[in-house]
């Protein structure tokens, strides 16, 4: 815990640090500076006082982060199948542990869950922890949150990563601030500390910028990282144990009642396919949407959005890529008149080669891309679906 | 029934970007406005309103500017707003953000259900409606993108899940944040505006909530730090065609052969 400080006998009421905060959060009231509610802690005010009259103190009371220890793992069992994030969590979850000689864990919560924990035992875990009862059967945030505190209360883990999926944002918040500890959503990048400390990155503010972000006062680490952002483990011969646990009646007891569950029709997903065109603001009518289809049927790819386009109404948000959409990690993305905001660019930096089409050669779009192409896409990608398809005639 | 609203102000835009010398934030805009995503929170808590007779309120925490967006509430159709604002409050995270709006709602008294928006567009975490659940002992449903049935004793509600929908029931009080989309908001009426000129916005600072200790707020209250920030790496392995010199869907039809995409 740490909190911002203005010396009012240092400072002069230069005002310097009032417009360098990008959040409003200085202000001058009568004759000293205030910090209000609006500071973010970015701690430019800092570095921008030449008086040095702003520090940051720390209070010293902290958990002792010896008696935590382990990284645990939430295993989504749903619907009958573990959630390929889970696999990619215990790729990083192993890494971390490995680099401050820790175990991994996972835990995985439901009803009829048949081969899933030697499955996870494939990944790596050391020991797998499974709640599994009838009235478990459908995630309920209350009962799965009862068992997570159950969990880490007898494992006592230092990090614990859970997936940004629909479950995941809904129960991983709930958890954390039952054990009134820290929780970073939608990392990109997770190291961590010989003492520990989980140095967790993520965009942040809304705007083109990353943040560092530590719970270094408070145990357990919670972070949630979306799927197709981390690498998945590698399979070895299974070493980990597999330990059921007890179900409870307080543990299962829930006040959501699951009345029926409808399915979605089965759609291939955008974050399942290997190449990706996506249309951004630089599609001009909703019509010419059919251009980038038709790419991306010619490379055997499925087409995505940006989020003005969702905004738009011109199709719905299981295209979107971008922090309220979807992350994907395709072999091949081409991007035609997006600008490539950081709440886009974060959700598909990954890709394995980014191609980029804009006339705006500013466009930051191209600080990610490995192929930049400044021109009109009503010119390249016309052309280009020309050449694809003269080729495929060619080969008849 | 009572009824509480969660809103935030954010930023007009979200371009902001950072000066790669000296590290220092450029601020492109100092505009600001009602998350988006809480409007469809708001719509949801009108209707509801309107069909039982609920009383409306709603809660932000924020600057004192933040007024403006419960001004805008009440020319929605809020019945009354709550701005909680304390220096005390700064530097919040979502723990401490949760924990001083829960604090607030326990303020207000006999609340029945409360709404919020999917998520913010600044912070993008989601998370800090299932936190206010948690801290007021009370069942949530997240991602809810339709309203089956609102009754005396609870809701019904349908919520979107991965491959799914659920049509659950909770009984009150409990928290529900809505999908975009659940209803069309209503725009501000000048009726309204006329109406609620004078209305009056509750201020809560920190001296109204039940617990005092200022070391569970804002910053002292957050587990989590910002260590730094910084511009995110820019790839410097690239190859820009620029079509005013070549022919740039040839070249990328050529790449694509060679890796085989063609």
């Amino acid at each position: 815990m740490a909190s911002i400080k203005i010396d009012n006998n240092k400072c002069n009421l230069c005002g310097e640090c009032i417009p360098v905060c990008p959040f409003e959060a200085m202000e001058q009231a009568g004759n000293v500076i205030e910090i209000n509610a609006a500071c973010k802690m970015c701690k430019l005010c800092i570095k921008a006082c030449p008086q040095r009259a702003i520090e940051i103190v720390h209070s010293e009371n902290s958990v002792n982060k010896e008696l935590w220890q382990g990284v645990l793992v939430y295993a989504q069992f749903f619907e009958g199948k573990l959630h390929p994030v889970t696999f990619e969590l215990i790729g990083i979850g192993r890494k971390l542990a490995s680099e401050v000689n820790m175990k991994t864990y996972a835990l995985i919560i439901g009803h009829d869950m048949g081969n899933a924990p030697q499955e996870l035992l494939e990944y790596g875990v050391n020991k797998v922890f499974v709640y599994d009862d009838a009235k478990l059967d459908r995630f309920c945030a209350d009962t799965y949150a009862n068992v997570f505190e159950d969990i880490i209360g007898e494992l006592k883990p230092s990090v614990v990563l859970v997936g940004s999926t629909s479950i995941g944002r809904s129960l991983a918040p709930r958890v954390s601030t039952r054990f009134k500890t820290g929780l970073t959503a939608d990392c990109t990048t997770l190291t961590i500390k010989p003492n520990t400390d989980l140095v967790q990155i993520r965009p942040a503010f809304g705007g083109n910028i990353m943040a560092q972000i530590v719970t270094s006062k408070h145990r357990p680490q919670f972070a949630t990282v979306r799927y197709k952002v981390m690498d998945c483990a590698s399979k070895v011969r299974p070493f980990g144990t597999v330990e059921v646990r007890q179900v409870d009646d307080d543990m299962s007891y829930t006040k959501i009642e699951v009345l029926s569950v409808i399915q979605k029709s089965a759609v291939t997903s955008i974050t399942d396919v290997d190449v990706l065109v996506v249309a951004g603001q630089g599609v001009k009518e909703k019509e010419d949407l059919s251009l980038i289809k038709e790419l991306a049927i010619s490379l055997g790819g499925e087409y995505a959005v940006t989020r003005p386009l969702v905004e738009k109404g011109w199709t719905d948000y299981t295209r979107q890529i971008g922090l309220s959409g979807r992350t994907v990690k395709p072999k091949l993305i081409i991007t035609c008149g997006v600008s490539g905001a950081i709440q886009f660019a974060a959700c598909m930096n990954f890709s394995e080669c980014i191609v980029a089409i804009n006339t705006d050669k500013d466009a930051s779009i191209f600080k990610i891309a490995h192929y930049g192409i400044i021109g009109d896409l009503y010119e390249i990608v016309p052309s280009l679906i020309e050449k694809i398809k003269g080729d495929r005639e060619y080969a008849v | 029934m009572k009824i509480v609203v969660c809103i935030k102000q954010v930023p007009g835009t979200m371009l902001v970007d950072i000066d790669p010398e000296t590290g220092v934030l450029k601020r492109s805009g100092i505009s600001a406005k009602m998350n988006p995503y809480d409007l469809y929170a708001l719509e949801t808590a009108l209707i509801l309103g309107q069909q039982t007779g609920a009383h409306v309120t709603a809660l932000t925490m924020g600057p004192p500017q933040a007024q403006a967006i419960i001004k805008e509430a009440y020319m929605m159709g809020a019945d009354d707003g709550v701005l909680l604002c304390d220096t005390r409050f700064a530097g919040s995270d979502v723990l401490a953000t949760s924990y001083a709006l829960s604090g607030a709602i326990s303020v207000i008294g006999g609340v029945d259900m409360i709404i919020c928006g999917k998520q913010t567009t600044d912070g993008d975490t989601a998370q800090v409606g299932p936190a206010i659940a948690e801290h007021l002992k009370i069942p949530h449903v997240t991602w809810v993108k339709k309203i089956e049935d609102c009754s005396d004793s609870g809701i019904v509600v349908e919520q979107n899940m991965e491959d799914s929908f659920e049509v659950v029931r909770m009984p009150y009080p409990c928290l529900i944040s809505v999908e975009k989309d659940i209803y069309t908001p209503r725009l501000p009426s000048y009726l309204n505006y006329k109406k609620t000129l004078n209305r009056e916005i509750t201020v809560l600072t920190l001296a109204d909530l039940l617990d005092q200790d200022e070391d569970n707020y804002g910053l002292a209250g957050s587990p989590t730090q910002v260590e730094r920030v910084f511009s995110p790496q820019p790839n410097d392995d690239q190859t820009i065609w620029d079509c005013a010199s070549v022919d740039g869907a040839a070249l990328l039809y050529d790449l694509l052969t060679a890796e085989k995409f063609v």
